[in-house]
């Protein structure tokens, strides 16, 4: 179910490396655990994200979470059509619901990342 | 019932209090009386009292004498208004969701403004929300204040800043004004707002456009506080620029009460809503396509988002929001147009009385609303307090809120005020 091509982390976004730029977004566990979403506040083009820091947050119905960038770089693109549709990351997590287009700033932090196989164990060991 | 604690006593209940801390004898208090005797007691401690319904009042700043029809009272008076406080699960209250709706869609038409938030304490906590929520929205935190703005708001916006979360410049005021050029001074790439007030503290109207563009120009927000009272005759905040639009409720049906519960009202530009302060109530369907209201925007609010939660204001003056729903409905458009009308034809009537006497003269030449200050030539504690000894209260007493203004009275004229009153109390304070 999560795709095997992406690299995943414990705060549950998913990057999705092509070339020296990775798209991020958050797994199918965490759209499910928030239930259906309602707004998603992001960073805008050029601004910088830390790996572990927050970047943005994202809000369902009753609850409101912070997003926590899996890798170190610059935003090169926003995912705008989540400002009228945020639903979209309930429909397609891992495809339309992408958030944002970071160009890499460290392309080693993706080793600290895990596969989608460690990640489904993570999630069942947090079950 | 002692005996079930273990006590034989009502003295042994407190053993725990240190004897050296204990008064030791009864208190010192008169013996008890009937029922009719404390009755006739307190009526004659009320009596003495000299409420604004038994004077002639000229004084606003902030609270003022306006007539609140009968049916506000009829309305507000009805037990499930008056008496119920909200349940924790609210939308069992459509009643008081729907009022709080009315309320802020006639807070949207008079501001001008998109969003209007459920109702904050009064105009003063309303207008300090406005100043966080322009350093959140901007993520700077220094806000230039006009010192215009009414003196009290300025303390509890100071208050607020003395944690730090804000820092607060204000702004100098010439001929009763805040002027453009010196606030460009104040205004740099740090500034999250400037904040005014129109008409100002002084009853003048600011130069709204100049102020807004100026905020715009340095990314900042443009906060604008009005006097509700006026909304049918001025042009909205909105139309000057405005991001944010609060103010003080009171006129709205609102009696004075000794000075509260006041009711601020808080509204901005949609662009900004989730960063708003404050209970937000939302039209919808239920799961029958019948309509409903709810609150809603709720993750802004500290029971979901805690400390990063957009205020720590989580209630409202929802029975104030009433008065002022139900004194919209009943006057209409047309009908708070004619109050503001009568307010500042009044008003300007006294001001030219007063000043033909000789024994006022004028600090200020702006022009001005419902409110004007006056220097007068002689004492002014003993003026204010002889005329409300003949009825009348001889608007407030500037040097009494700040040394600086000694000297100066701010009258407020109201719709209520008769020409036959007015020209009374010129007649008397020109006699003293």
């Amino acid at each position: 179910m999560n795709p095997a091509d992406l690299r995943y982390d414990k705060e549950h976004e998913w990057v999705r490396v092509e070339g020296d730029t990775a798209f991020i977004g958050i797994s199918d566990f965490a759209q499910d655990q928030l239930g259906e979403v309602v707004y998603v506040d992001l960073p805008s083009a050029g601004d910088e994200l830390v790996a572990g820091e927050t970047f943005g947050e994202i809000e369902s119905v009753k609850s409101v979470s912070e997003l926590y960038a899996p890798v170190s770089g610059t935003v090169v693109e926003v995912n705008d059509d989540l400002d009228g549709s945020p639903e979209v990351i309930n429909a397609d997590p891992y495809g339309a619901g992408w958030m944002i287009k970071v160009a890499l700033g460290d392309p080693s932090e993706l080793d600290g990342l895990m596969s989608a196989d460690e990640y489904e164990a993570f999630v069942a060991s947090e079950a | 019932m002692l005996s079930a604690v273990g006590a034989t006593s009502v003295d042994d209940l407190f053993e725990s209090v240190p004897a050296a801390v204990r008064l030791g004898r009864p208190l010192a208090l008169p013996g008890g009386v009937s029922e009719m005797e404390a009755a006739a007691t307190l009526r004659a401690l009320s009596d003495r009292n000299r409420p604004a319904s038994r004077l002639v009042s000229f004084a606003g700043a902030g609270c003022y004498d306006h007539y609140v029809p009968s049916i506000v009272d009829h309305v507000l008076r009805r037990p499930e208004f008056f008496t119920a406080y909200t349940p924790y699960q609210p939308e069992v209250s459509q009643g008081t969701l729907q009022n709080i709706y009315e309320f802020q869609s006639m807070i949207c038409e008079i501001t001008g403004m998109d969003v209007a938030n459920a109702s904050m304490y009064d105009g003063a906590t309303a207008f300090v929300e406005a100043a966080l929520m322009a350093a959140r929205t901007t993520k700077r935190d220094k806000v230039v204040v006009a010192g215009s703005v009414h003196p009290e708001w300025r303390v509890v916006l100071d208050t607020y800043a003395e944690s730090g979360i804000i820092e607060v410049v204000t702004c100098p005021v010439e001929d009763g004004l805040t002027a453009a050029a010196s606030a460009a001074l104040l205004v740099d790439d740090a500034t999250a707002a400037i904040l005014v007030s129109n008409p100002n503290f002084f009853g003048h109207f600011e130069d709204l456009a100049a102020l807004g563009d100026l905020a715009h120009a340095a990314g900042a927000l443009f906060v604008v506080s009005m006097n509700p009272a006026l909304a049918g005759v001025l042009e909205s905040p909105a139309s000057f620029g405005a991001d944010i639009v609060v103010g003080e409720g009171q006129p709205l049906g609102n009696a004075m009460s000794f000075g509260g519960p006041g009711l601020g009202f808080f509204a901005c530009r949609e662009q900004y809503l989730r960063q708003m302060p404050g209970r937000i109530v939302g039209r919808t369907v239920d799961v029958d396509g019948a309509g409903a209201f709810v609150l809603t925007m709720q993750t802004r609010e500290q029971h979901i988002r805690r400390e990063k939660a957009t205020s720590n204001i989580c209630s409202n003056h929802a029975l104030n929001a009433l008065a002022a729903a139900v004194y919209l409905s009943s006057v209409g458009a047309e009908g708070l147009a004619e109050v503001g009308r009568a307010c500042i034809a009044k008003a300007h009537y006294l001001r030219e009385a007063l000043l033909a006497t000789g024994t006022f003269d004028a600090p200020f030449s702006a022009p001005f609303a419902h409110e004007f200050a006056l220097r007068y030539t002689g004492d002014v504690v003993a003026m204010h307090a002889e005329m409300t000894r003949r009825g009348y209260i001889a608007g407030v007493d500037l040097g009494s809120i700040d040394p600086g203004m000694d000297g100066l009275v701010l009258f407020a004229v109201t719709e209520k005020r008769t020409r036959a009153e007015i020209d009374a109390f010129v007649e008397e304070v020109v006699s003293l």
